[in-house]
């Protein structure tokens, strides 16, 4: 070893020594969430303003919704995220499995002024987000209005992208059969209702794209693989922001709720509810839809927001009036099953 | 040699495979730490089941010598009012209904929504209340369920992997059509793996010999081709064949400029895209081997042959490619066990009648936290690649593997 690089070990030892010396000045904790413009908006609106505030130092990771991630750090015992963000499914099955601390409620301040359904022993909402569907305007002049549309193949001639689940695709599946939103899940609850389903994603089978990411459906739409895609409206409403001539149906969407949980044995408990408390706050909810066009769960958040992200806000009065709310009941007790035949049907 | 010389040369040889011994231990150790052991964990957990034992274990004394066919008794009933109201004061009561969810579909509701009655105003006689919460529990069905779950132990997993499932007399009958899935998708693994192989075989073995045989300066640069794909991650290099398969992608557009084509042809999430990729990416697996061999091989071999009378094809059929059998072994089973695994290629350029066992054991393990079906899909998967290469052990013999 020369003298040189002897010089430059020791120096760089020395920087790896004082790197792992923790900075005892600041607190700090780890909150993930899907990453993409959803993460991007919950940055602005409840991370950056949440340091300013407390001065507790938010450190993200992200993740595509694998609670098994969640599951494998609780069973290890090594619990390196403090708070997540998990979907309905999520929040349903890390409930049940015990891999997710069960909420005091006392300590939010209560679930009376969430919206049915957006809170639950383990989970509390963040958003209402909604399941839609949209198109490529360049390709259709006169587009499509109605969640029938989606299915017309005749009418509206060109691929389709749909998320790779059966989750939330029977619902629209029967809506655009010709069933009312509010009888959606008694026929979805007999057998014949799930044959229904399948008869009508049958007919259209051919003519239709996977996706898995929430990202996908806006790079299928604008690569033109597809002229139609469902997707997450908020993923919609940003790539429209960004240049994108796409346009989106609220026919027929269907409302879901995101939801903040909290990993069953986080060494951060106290920066956890101090975190929900003030992602929580009315006022703090009310700003999340000024980057992302997603609703807030509390009845009391009013959100200040610009005409545009008001039009693509599912729970503004003109989006929501053939809009159904999604059961995660029938979901947490079928979905399995369910998910089994959608695939077997998916692989012939 | 006496006595004495012998036992010091014994000792000697003792102390020496001791060393041998000493100097492997600690790439055992951490083998076994960090390989060996986290797999038989996971794989144990297709056998594992432990929920309903541990939620409902006076309910699972109770039932002991139950016909089978009637419904229990009262005290059975009062067994489970006592392990469900424990269960819903303990929060395991979903955890228990997910369990019998999966054989009984819909019963995970019902579990909890009985657990929270009896624990807050059932009462007895349970033997008529608890049903009165739910007609469930008046079905033999729910009973044998439960009643089967009597040991820790159970091949449901195993059954479910193969399309298979015990009825409610304990027989192993074949899983209703709309629900079986497995076969057929390990069937397709195989397949694609098989056809992958010889295609990359097809194409590696000529371009193995064109570099082995060519001047040392351009077999250097035509391998540098190769192994620049080689170190690419496989991420980009499927992302890579997105770009060039899509339907608006380079090679539709330059199909469409040579008039070859009149229409866009759906490359993309088709058979073909994932074959076409997965055949690049494996294509340095298969070729190095065979490379590295025919690099050994001399070359005044051929000449003796051609020298002997031996004509090009006769020369090389029974001279040359002999020779190169231990790196096509090597390559082609590399590549078949590597193809088996596949899981990102078909995700991101197959269809949906293109994914592949991974896949799925991915989809339990993320999604459906069922991770005693994603230990069983892993297990057969690992048998059957474990029993392959024992066929081929025996077939070929392992000592003619070269990889180099």
């Amino acid at each position: 070893m020369t003298t040189t690089t002897r010089w430059a070990a020791l120096v760089a030892g020395a920087g790896l020594l004082i790197a792992a010396v923790p900075a005892h000045a600041q607190q700090q904790m780890t909150i993930t969430g899907w990453g993409g413009a959803y993460q991007a908006s919950q940055r602005e609106a409840y991370f950056k303003p949440f340091t300013e505030k407390t001065g507790i130092k938010v450190v993200e990771e992200e993740y595509n919704g694998e609670v098994s991630k969640v599951r494998a750090m609780v069973q290890s015992g090594s619990v390196s995220w403090d708070v997540l963000d998990v979907d309905s499914q999520g929040a349903i099955e890390g409930c049940d499995q015990g891999v997710f601390e069960v909420l005091d409620w006392d300590r939010l301040g209560g679930r009376d002024a969430f919206l049915d359904g957006s809170t639950t022993d383990c989970a509390v909402g963040s958003v209402t987000y909604s399941t839609l569907f949209a198109y490529n305007a360049d390709i259709f002049k006169e587009g499509p209005t109605r969640i029938a549309d989606l299915f017309d193949v005749e009418k509206f001639p060109g691929k389709r992208a749909f998320q790779k689940t059966p989750y939330v695709l029977f619902e629209l599946a029967l809506m655009a059969d010709g069933v009312p939103a509010a009888e959606v899940y008694d026929i979805l609850n007999t057998p014949e209702g799930i044959d229904r389903a399948f008869a009508k994603l049958d007919s259209i089978k051919d003519h239709v794209v996977w996706w898995e990411t929430g990202e996908q459906p806006v790079q299928l739409l604008a690569n033109g693989e597809v002229v139609m895609t469902t997707a997450w409206n908020g993923r919609i409403f940003n790539a429209i922001k960004d240049g994108k001539n796409f346009k989106t149906v609220f026919d027929g969407q269907v409302l879901d709720y995101n939801f903040w949980v909290v990993p069953k044995g986080t060494k951060n408990l106290d920066l956890s509810y101090e975190f929900l408390k003030f992602a929580i706050t009315p006022e703090v909810m009310a700003t999340q839809s000024r980057f992302i066009a997603y609703g807030p769960t509390r009845t009391d958040a009013k959100p200040d927001i610009d005409e545009f992200t008001f039009s693509q806000l599912p729970t503004a009065p003109q989006n929501n009036t053939n809009s159904l709310v999604q059961n995660y009941q029938f979901w947490g007790d079928h979905g399995e099953e369910l998910r089994q035949r959608f695939n077997n049907w998916l692989n012939q | 040699m006496d006595r004495h010389l012998l036992a010091l040369h014994r000792k000697s040889g003792r102390r020496r495979r001791l060393y041998a011994v000493a100097l492997t231990a600690p790439l055992v150790i951490f083998i076994m730490l960090t390989f060996v052991a986290p797999i038989a964990m996971m794989l144990a957990r297709s056998i594992q089941n432990p929920e309903i034992m541990t939620i409902l274990p006076t309910t699972l004394t109770a039932l002991e010598g139950w016909d089978g066919q009637s419904i229990p008794g009262e005290a059975v009933f009062s067994a489970l009012a006592m392990d469900l109201s424990a269960a819903h004061k303990a929060r395991t009561s979903a955890e228990l209904g997910t369990r019998i969810n999966r054989e009984l579909p819909g019963a995970r509701s019902k579990v909890i929504a009985t657990a929270r009655a009896l624990a807050t105003k059932a009462q007895p006689p349970y033997s008529q209340t608890i049903p009165a919460i739910d007609a469930f529990w008046a079905s033999p069905e729910t009973w044998a369920v439960i009643a089967r779950s009597a040991s820790s132990y159970t091949d449901y997993y195993l059954l479910a992997a193969l399309d298979l499932k015990r009825d409610g007399h304990g027989k192993v009958v074949a899983a209703p059509a709309n629900q079986a899935i497995f076969l057929d998708v390990f069937v397709r693994t195989f397949w694609i793996s098989a056809l992958v192989t010889v295609v990359t075989l097809l194409l590696g073995y000529p371009l193995a010999y064109l570099i082995a045989s060519a001047p040392p300066r351009v077999g250097n640069i035509l391998l540098i081709l190769v192994l620049l794909s080689f170190w690419t991650s496989i991420l980009v290099r499927t992302t890579a064949w997105v770009v060039l398969l899509q339907t608006n992608g380079v090679i539709n557009d330059i199909l469409l400029f040579l008039g070859l084509t009149h229409e866009r042809l759906q490359l993309i999430f088709s058979r073909f895209g994932t074959i076409l990729a997965m055949t690049q990416i494996q294509l340095p697996f298969t070729l190095l081997p065979i490379y590295s061999v025919m690099r050994s091989l001399s070359p005044n071999l051929m000449r003796a042959a051609s020298s002997l009378g031996a004509g090009p094809i006769t020369a090389f059929r029974r001279v040359y490619l002999p020779q190169t059998l231990p790196g096509v072994a090597a390559g082609c089973l590399l590549t078949f066990i590597l193809c088996l695994g596949y899981y990102i290629t078909p995700a991101l350029v197959g269809g949906p009648t293109d994914q592949m066992v991974s896949s799925y054991i991915a989809l339990y393990i993320n999604r459906e936290l069922n991770w005693g079906m994603a230990a069983a899909l892993g297990g057969y998967l690992l048998a059957a690649t474990l029993t392959l290469y024992a066929v081929y052990a025996r077939l070929v013999g392992l000592g003619s593997l070269k990889l180099g």
